[in-house]
């Protein structure tokens, strides 16, 4: 009996493995936020994360990411990404903007994997990283589901 | 290709902030997912999307497998003179798919 319950363990473990292996980690996050930032000091503020709290289906979330910023020659919102803790990779998008844009606000749709914080970063033209962060409870996942 | 769609203000006064949206039909296969067969379907995605106004870039985005199916981006943009905004979708499998609308500036 004992015998038969480790091999059901190993074989779930088996089983488990390969999407674990695909996942990225809140580690992987955080080396990806080291690389955007170049080790450059995070601040929580100016950026307003738009994400739904509850998501039936993470194929597709709306996302806005709008960052507080005169859009100016002398100050300007240069980059925003979004990166993420739980999909396969942590990246999620990356937007150029220039003082043209008016304003430092962009929209799309993305998938979430699973459960998990969304955070988004915006560099200015002054060199500083504003960041914002986001808890998304997803209920059918995306992106490791079989194709029926 | 009539598959992308532009939702853009077709007249805007001169220095006011419009918003422009652009939609595009493309499955954005991610590559982490099996087939019926058990096999990883390969990887195919839109990787940057950029719109120019009169041959100025105006905004530009790369994209990771987490954008959803059938890409939707909306930005902002200053309108400065009138013109034709060109927006180009590239990305795996040679993808290319080019669309673009005339704003009138008063």
């Amino acid at each position: 009996m004992a015998e038969r319950r480790s091999f059901l363990l190993g074989a779930a473990a088996v089983v488990l493995l390969p999407f674990d292996s695909a996942r990225a980690t809140p580690e992987a996050l955080a080396d990806l936020i080291r690389e955007v930032t170049g080790g450059k000091e995070l601040r929580v503020g100016r950026v307003k994360l738009d994400v739904p709290p509850l998501i039936e289906n993470g194929n597709t979330v709306p996302l806005t990411v709008s960052v507080e910023s005169p859009m100016t020659d002398a100050d300007y919102v240069k980059t925003i990404h979004v990166l993420n803790e739980k999909n396969p990779q942590p990246h999620v998008f990356s937007a150029s903007l220039t003082p043209r844009n008016g304003r430092a606000q962009v929209g799309t749709r993305i998938k979430l994997a699973d459960t998990q914080k969304v955070v988004a970063i915006a560099e200015t033209s002054r060199g500083e990283f504003w960041t914002a962060s986001a808890e998304v409870i997803v209920t059918i996942a995306a992106c490791i589901e079989d194709v029926n | 290709m009539a598959n992308a769609l532009i939702n853009a203000p077709k007249t805007a006064r001169r220095g006011d902030t419009i918003e422009i949206k652009a939609l595009i039909l493309h499955p954005m296969e991610t590559g982490f997912r099996p087939g019926t067969n058990g096999t990883i379907i390969p990887r195919n995605i839109i990787e940057k999307f950029s719109a120019r106004w009169n041959g100025e870039e105006i905004f530009a985005m790369s994209f990771s497998p987490a954008i959803a199916a059938n890409p939707f981006v909306s930005f902002f943009t200053v309108a400065r003179e009138s013109g034709r905004v060109d927006f180009l979708w590239t990305g795996d499998q040679d993808f290319r798919v080019t669309e673009s609308v005339i704003i009138t500036v008063t």
